[in-house]
């Protein structure tokens, strides 16, 4: 499911999307398109260099998480997906047609039903109950109280709250604030789901809770989820396809396996120098599909275990292999040095991983 | 010869100025200097400059204006227009009298045994509070037994009707101002001269318009006076309507009409409402002045009490003013607090 990207459909296409916050942003595209970086725009022309030459694909069904540190342009981004911001040049392409053409009907359309976003700060409307609120896509479109009372009821349901109907935001914690949130997201029935940090303000287990939550509404619904967060762990958690920013430019996307193999740059070495990788690496990046076990097979393991799974497996013994098998095919082979190997932290194995995965 | 008459020598005006320059004595100072047989060759001493005001310009300068003319020029001004203007301002402000009277008729030929519980009942409505709601009752009832019904039935009824014709004006072009920068900034500085200019300024102008005996003639200067407060809040209100909230909204394709009665103004209410109470407070005080051009109510007894020195009518038609003005005051500040309630962010 996770390697298969060139077949998937894709929904959304950022092409070539520049922001520049200012009072003449067009007049300093030229600058940037001449190379001048976020901090040299602000120092010499007092204009924010939102973002600059993004470009990346949304794939169907694939959850995109966009990371980057405070102020690299992740809200910015997001928000050109519905437009809640207009770029300064560039497209958003969403199932092909150029969003940036849409007249304000079509624009509302879009937001109406093809897109919902859940937000950092849940912005519930505190004047409306739980209910209502949940409700809000289906009320805007012009649904009557008797047909959206009981969608309201699935989605809450679905998300833990049921019960909770007749609440006032206010009534209820951070958390089970956001799930309404994300109730209302899901009762818009629109295909992709927009969610900027949206488990950013609560507290780790609860947002591991959430996590898991949207990981098993995924699994039911498949939506095309833009996911937000400057949480690493998080990221690695959600994402099929992973975008790093920095300063408003697109360090590195790729497959999470892939960024942590094969790091672009130190800003990303930086960034994933703290992760327990084994626990976050799993079998298929690491195993050679071809050649014959080194050391004598001792066993099977999945594509999807972590390394941490094939550590305990190996009760410690760094000789052994294992036969990487699904559905009964075998897919390659693994050795435990292999293994080790990629465990090393990635500044110093730049190198070796370098060289062995372009072998 | 004035102090000034070079001044207009050489910028070649002596011909405009005319042929004398000093010999018609105009003002109070030229007959003194002439009575003392100075005849104008004395040299200007520093420190008698006068300021180059028109008055001293038209020493030396028959043709350039006085001040005096300039008050009077306003005055033929206004009065020139003034046909015009009634002619648009009057149908206009007609239903305002009609309201007026209306609401002046209606509640005083109401019985007081319909008119008490009717208020009583607003109270309760409102503010769901038992012992405001005994509170407002007391003030009534006392105020009735010492014979000040009727007054304070009248500045009651005024009130109302001012008031609410400045919540039906004043929320629209508050939400107006909130959505437009150009309309906010075109907007304040009117809204800063009706706050500041002095209410007995309002009147002049009214008089001249409208006669002393037509209700409208009050109705518009309590109108102009209070109106200001509930616009400003309503504008304030829904620009501080949360950005992240309106962001929803907007994310999740509202119209710009279902954001406005959905989200902004339920959110501004409670800023509305606070508008609503200064507004109504501020028709109070002007509703006293106003009886000064024929506004009756307590009012009047306050205008006796200065004019024929009677204390003690005075003193207690004030009492009830306070009495009108701290009900007011806490019923609607108590239905501000009830709608605060429900909107605890
Ligand atoms: N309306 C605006 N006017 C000017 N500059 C802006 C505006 N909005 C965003 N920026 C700038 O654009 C850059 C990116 O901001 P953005 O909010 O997208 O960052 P972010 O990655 O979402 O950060 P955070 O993690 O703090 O939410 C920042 O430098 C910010 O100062
Ligand atoms: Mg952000």
């Amino acid at each position: 499911m996770r390697n298969d990207r060139d077949s998937k459909t894709t929904k959304i296409e950022i092409r070539h999307l520049y922001k520049i916050f200012g009072p003449h942003p067009e007049a300093m595209l030229e600058h940037v398109h001449a190379g001048m970086g976020k901090s040299e725009l602000m120092e010499t022309h007092q204009h924010v260099l939102g973002l600059s030459d993004i470009n990346v694909d949304v794939k169907e069904g694939d959850i995109t998480v966009m990371m980057g540190l405070s102020g690299s342009g992740k809200s910015t981004l997001i928000r050109h997906l519905n437009r809640l911001i207009d770029p300064t040049a560039g497209e958003v392409r969403v199932d092909g047609e150029n969003i940036l053409d849409y007249d304000e009907r079509q624009l509302r359309h879009l937001r109406r039903n093809r897109m919902s976003m859940v937000f950092q700060n849940f912005a519930l409307l505190p004047h409306r109950t739980v209910r209502e609120n949940t409700a809000l896509a289906l009320t805007v479109r012009g649904e009557s109280r008797a047909d959206y009372e009981q969608e309201a009821a699935r989605w809450l349901d679905r998300v833990g709250l049921g019960g909770s109907e007749e609440q006032y935001p206010h009534q209820l914690s951070g958390g089970m604030q956001q799930r309404v949130g994300l109730a209302r997201a899901l009762a818009s029935n629109a295909p992709i789901m927009l969610m900027d940090e949206a488990f950013s303000a609560l507290d780790p287990l609860i947002r591991t809770d959430m996590q898991d939550l949207l990981l098993e509404l995924q699994e039911e619904l498949s939506k095309t989820v833009v996911f937000i967060s400057h949480d690493l762990d998080e990221a690695l958690k959600l994402a099929d396809h992973l975008v790093i920013l920095k300063d408003g430019y697109v360090v590195q996307q790729d497959e999470p396996q892939r960024i942590l193999l094969e790091p672009a740059d130190d800003y990303i070495v930086d960034f994933i120098s703290d992760i327990n990788r084994a626990r976050v690496l799993r079998v298929r990046s690491v195993m050679r599909a071809e050649g014959e076990a080194r050391g004598g097979v001792t066993g099977e393991i999945g594509p999807e275990e972590t390394l941490e799974e094939v550590i305990s497996k190996s009760g410690g013994d760094t000789s052994c292999s294992f036969l990487v098998q699904q559905d009964g095919r075998k897919l390659g082979v693994l050795d435990m040095n292999d293994v080790m190997r990629a465990l090393v932290p990635t500044g110093a194995s730049e190198h070796g991983l370098r060289s062995r995965a372009s072998a | 010869m004035a102090t000034y008459d070079w001044l207009f020598s050489t910028l070649g005006l002596e011909q405009w100025c005319g042929a004398s320059g000093g010999s018609a004595p105009t003002s109070l100072s030229d007959l003194a200097a002439q009575s003392r047989g100075e005849t104008g060759e004395q040299a200007v001493d520093i420190w008698e400059l006068p300021f180059p005001s028109m008055d001293a310009l038209n020493d030396a300068c028959p043709a350039f204006p006085q001040s005096r003319e300039l008050t009077l020029g306003l005055e033929e001004g206004f009065l020139d227009i003034k046909d015009t203007l009634s002619v648009v301002l009057d149908p206009i402000t007609q239903p305002l009298s009609w309201a007026l009277d209306a609401a002046l008729y209606g509640i005083l030929n109401t019985p007081w045994w319909i008119v008490i519980p009717l208020l009583l009942a607003i109270t309760w409505a409102v503010s769901r509070s038992w012992g405001l709601l005994a509170f407002v009752a007391a003030c009534i009832l006392g105020l009735a037994f010492i014979d000040h019904y009727d007054y304070a039935m009248q500045t009651l009824a005024i009130i109302f009707v001012c008031a609410f014709i400045c919540v039906l004006f004043g929320v629209p072009i508050g939400i107006g101002m909130s959505r437009s920068d150009t309309m906010q900034n075109a907007t304040i500085p009117i809204l800063d001269m009706l706050q500041t200019l002095p209410p007995f300024v309002y009147l002049i102008p009214l008089i001249f318009l409208f006669s002393v005996t037509e209700p409208k003639l009050y109705g518009i200067a309590i109108i102009l006076y209070a109106i200001v407060p509930v616009i400003r809040l309503t504008n304030l209100g829904i620009r501080m309507v949360d950005k992240n909230v309106i962001e929803a909204a907007d994310a999740f394709g509202m119209t710009d009409r279902q954001k406005l009665f959905g989200v902004q103004i339920p959110l501004a209410l409670p800023n509305i409402m606070a508008g609503v109470n200064q507004t109504i407070m501020m028709s109070l005080a002007m509703v006293v002045i106003a009886s000064l051009v024929s506004a009756p109510g307590l009012g009047v007894l306050v205008l006796r009490g200065i004019r024929n020195l009677e204390l003690g009518v005075g003193l207690v038609a004030g009492l009830g003013i306070v009495l009108l003005a701290v009900i007011l005051d806490r019923v609607t500040k108590a239905s501000l607090a009830r709608i605060n309630a429900t909107h605890k962010a």
